[in-house]
């Protein structure tokens, strides 16, 4: 699969433009300076090698990949070691250490905000589920509503007015501390992008979660529970939350695997040095090797994520078990 | 009874986290200032532009600055973005610079690392520099002639610096065998560059040039020391030759600035030097860089173009946040390219009836109007450029556009009912949108349909409306355009958008202006060494654009810069189009 999408992307980069007549020295002239000379744009298109044939280039970004590659920094020779996801046309870097380099960043904001809206969406939606028609269910159901709608660069840019530079109780955007230097601040320049990611999933947990729960609660094994003298707290954790966690799983999977890629508006909107920024500054600069190593990066998380959520099936739902 | 515990321990977390963040106030991360003004300078709008607003020669603090993207890059020799050549200058000399300060002193260029301007000879193909004594890099060892010489040469390699300007390889003399100095190590290239002694640097140009001064002051003259030079990577790892050095640099992140204690102000009057620190963030958020930089939590926005359309909404409006703005002309005009690729715009009198037809006010307001956008341009030059005249060749009542001498022209060509073509816009970029509508409906009044075509700013000018084939094949007969100045001259602002000889097969800036008599008169421009003379064969140029009908002026562009909270010695430099950054010290 991993395979499908780097041909799709490089397809894009590369031939969609050649069939609007795009030639090497137009690609090229999007990696110089202003008004570049033809001399500079032609040795430019030659050292990014945009004159061989596409078969050519894609061969040799995953020969990268497997065996490595060379960079030629006009001084010398640096040598990029497998996995090589081949260099920055713009900046000269190599790809695959500032992919690493940024992961921590999303990292940390994922598994924050994850924990944050599991808990939260988990929590409201059980409880608006048993007190079904009541004001906490119509006034949480209403939020979530809100979280699901309102777009995170709007609440993102709203909370940093109202918390960082009107009240002064959070940092201003770019704050960003690594976990091993100072663990107190890096939650606390966390919190924000946290809350308001959290706020945006958490809001669809709840509503899947209470839409589960509403099923779950009403079928014969739950009446069979009660008949047979359990706890009411039993029931419903036991037997009617586990049961409901089936799909919410699943959905969790693939939005901690994307999120993980990269929360690109969340990033971008918190100027957050992780993977979602890498990938929007990518593709506004065009930077191929930029963009696919991001590209890769991301649809390699959404797999592991979806393989471990399977893996998870077994341990919540006793009616999958492993062969 | 595990998976509940684990679900109560992590709502407890949240909950002390949300906690903490509401009562304790901040784990030690700086507080935005509520008024970092104390006894400072009350603010005035546009208090920068004529005098140094909040002086001061009080040294410390730290700088803090940010920028909305990442910059090209940091090596001097790989560079061409107007804020880089400004703020490189903490870190790089040059032989020349722009005077530091306000006012259109800042248009004159006086010697950094030089000791004198150049001293032209052969009629203006030699130019000579003589280099101060006792100037050392940042490790102690002593700059001499050859590191310029050096720094010049390596620029030559296109492909290892493809993004700095070409002035010096256009100009320059260079051997035919020299590929630059990592692929043809052994090549002397003293036909281009020389240092004659260890103070002594010699241009050789190919033909007579007048405005050396203001090509050296560009950093392709900062020195690089050759056993430090590690080509592409050296962007890395800069040696200073100014008042600061690399501290850290994180590549597309962020990178500080120390003091270079092995820089001597007594080779240097122009470099204050005031913050001990300078703290530079990359790639933020440009909405909340305006807000960071309204609240205080920064102080100096690098890019220097003015604020975002949001923030223009909540500062114009407040008095108090208006009082720290300033709202210069700068040298960078927004113009729409009629280009005479495709009848019936090859013929002078239909693009005359384009210029006479265009409602300049409408195309003003479409910019942002006066404040946000610029001043009306009605020729090529804008204001600030250096010897600069006001013309007014198509003239109409109110510069609300003249139907009459329009369908005239439009008889005159052929065509008077009108024609249909095809106009390009960045689509990404809401004002020119609204350009190419105001355009539409104004040429539409004398019967020229425009098509409106949006392409993203990215591929803009290397797939689009900057490529030949593209432009001839769909035939594009308008294209929006905008150019700032390398310099406050006449070739430095129009060499680059006027000259038909500059024209390649993509990434244009300039597809439609092709004229003999421009590009003769450019070049008795450029050779022209009396300044007065040359200054007025700059307007003979000017004039000669406007005649072709081939460049439609839309805005002299004006920036609304915001000054920051707690910044002293801030002043507009004409030279830099910006604040000027060295002067800038904190409170």
């Amino acid at each position: 699969m991993l395979i499908v999408i780097s041909m799709v992307t490089f397809g894009i980069f590369f031939v969609v433009p050649q069939w609007a007549g795009s030639t090497p020295e137009a690609l090229a002239s999007r990696y110089v300076g202003r008004a570049a000379t033809p001399e500079t744009v032609h040795l430019v298109a030659e050292r990014l090698g945009f004159n061989d044939p596409i078969v050519v280039q894609y061969g040799r970004f995953l020969k990268g990949i497997f065996v490595g590659a060379e960079y030629d920094y006009g001084a010398g020779v640096e040598q990029c070691p497998a996995p090589c996801l081949g260099y920055s046309f713009i900046s000269g870097q190599p790809v695959w250490p500032d992919l690493l380099d940024r992961m921590p960043v999303t990292f940390s904001l994922a598994i924050g905000a994850a924990l944050l809206w599991v808990v939260f969406g988990v929590s409201v939606g059980v409880l608006s589920a048993l007190r079904r028609g009541s004001f906490f269910d119509r006034l949480s159901m209403g939020t979530a509503l809100a979280g699901v709608s309102l777009p995170i660069f709007f609440t993102g840019m709203v909370s940093l007015v109202v918390f960082s530079y009107g009240l002064g109780w959070t940092p201003p955007g770019g704050a960003w501390t690594d976990l091993t230097e100072n663990p107190a601040q890096w939650a606390y320049n966390l919190l924000l992008p946290w809350i308001t990611l959290a706020f945006l999933f958490a809001a669809t947990y709840a509503r899947l979660t209470r839409a589960g729960m509403l099923e779950t609660m009403g079928e014969d094994y739950i009446r069979t529970a009660r008949a047979k003298g359990l706890r009411e707290r039993e029931v419903v954790v036991k037997h009617g939350l586990r049961a409901a966690l089936t799909p919410i799983l699943t959905l969790f999977g693939i939005d901690f695997g994307l999120l993980i890629g990269g929360a690109i508006l969340t990033e971008t909107t918190y100027t957050l040095p992780g993977l979602g920024q890498f990938a929007i500054l990518a593709i506004r600069n065009q930077d191929l090797p930029q963009v696919m190593g991001v590209v890769l990066f991301a649809a390699g998380f959404v797999v592991v994520a979806s393989f471990v959520v399977d893996l998870l099936y077994a341990v919540v739902d006793p009616r999958v078990r492993l062969s | 009874m595990k998976r509940k515990s684990a679900l109560a321990a992590a709502a407890t977390a949240a909950l002390a986290l949300v906690l903490s963040a509401c009562g304790g106030g901040g784990g030690g991360t700086t507080q935005p200032a509520q008024s970092a003004s104390g006894a400072a300078a009350q603010p005035v709008a546009n208090a920068a532009l004529t005098e140094v607003f909040n002086p001061s020669t009080k040294k410390g603090g730290t700088l803090k600055a940010a920028h909305s993207a990442d910059w090209d890059s940091l090596d001097p020799g790989d560079t061409y973005y107007g804020y880089s050549f400004n703020f490189g200058r903490f870190y790089w000399r040059t032989l020349t610079m722009y005077k530091p300060g306000p006012g259109p002193d800042g248009n004159t260029v006086i010697p950094d690392l030089a000791e004198s301007l150049g001293e032209p000879s052969d009629e203006g193909k030699t130019w000579t520099y003589k280099i101060k004594p006792g100037l050392k890099y940042e490790d102690g060892t002593p700059i001499g002639a050859k590191d310029v010489a050096y720094a010049v040469a390596r620029t030559f390699d296109k492909e290892t610096f493809p993004h700095g300007p070409s002035y010096l390889n256009e100009l320059l003399d260079w051997p035919k065998d020299f590929k630059g100095v990592y692929k043809t190590p052994d090549v002397d290239y003293k036909s281009a560059v020389e240092a004659t002694d260890d103070t002594t640097v010699v241009f050789h140009l190919k033909k007579p040039f007048a405005s050396m001064d203001y090509i050296v002051q560009m950093p392709m003259t900062a020195p690089v020391p050759k056993d430090k030079d590690t080509g592409a990577k050296y962007r890395e790892k800069i040696i200073s030759s100014g008042p600061y050095k690399f501290e850290t640099n994180e590549i597309g992140k962020k990178f500080a600035l120390v003091r270079n204690d092995q820089w001597d102000p007594a080779t240097d009057p122009n470099r204050p030097a005031l913050p001990d620190r300078i703290e530079v963030q990359l790639n933020v958020n440009a909405d909340d860089l305006d807000n960071q930089l309204i609240s205080g939590d920064i102080h100096l926005d690098i890019p220097g173009t003015g604020l975002q359309p949001a923030a223009l909404g909540k500062v114009l409006p407040d008095p108090a946040l208006k009082a720290r703005t300033d709202n210069p002309t700068i040298p960078r005009l927004w113009y729409i390219s009629v280009i005479p690729d495709n009848p019936p715009l090859d013929n002078v009198d239909c693009r005359k009836a384009v210029m006479y037809a265009a409602d300049r006010v409408a195309n003003q307001t479409a910019y942002g109007g006066e404040v946000a956008g610029g001043e009306i341009a009605t020729n090529v030059m804008p204001p600030p450029i250096v010897g600069q005249e006001k013309f007014d060749t198509y003239p109409s009542e109110g510069n609300k556009g003249d139907t009459t001498k329009a369908k005239e022209a439009l008889t005159a060509c052929g065509q008077p009912n009108g024609f249909s073509t095809t106009m390009t816009f960045r689509a990404d970029r809401p004002r020119e949108k609204a350009l190419a509508e105001a355009m539409e409906q104004a040429l539409s009044k004398v019967g020229i349909k425009l098509t409106l075509k949006g392409f993203p700013a990215s591929s803009y000018f290397s797939d689009y409306a900057g490529n030949t084939a593209y432009v001839k094949k769909n035939g594009i007969g308008l294209a929006t355009h905008g150019w700032g100045s390398d310099w406050p001259d006449g070739y430095g602002f129009m060499q680059a958008i006027v000259d038909s000889r500059t024209i390649r097969d993509a990434g244009n800036y300039n597809l439609s202006v092709k004229s003999d008599k421009v590009d003769g008169l450019i070049d008795q421009a450029s050779g022209e060494l009396d300044t007065t003379a040359r200054n007025k064969l700059w307007v003979d140029v000017d004039k000669a654009v406007m005649e072709d009908a081939s460049l439609l002026p839309v805005v002299w562009a004006k920036a609304l810069l915001l000054r920051g909270q707690g910044v002293t010695n801030v002043a507009y430099n004409e030279g830099q189009s910006m604040y000027d950054y060295i002067m800038l010290g904190v409170e």
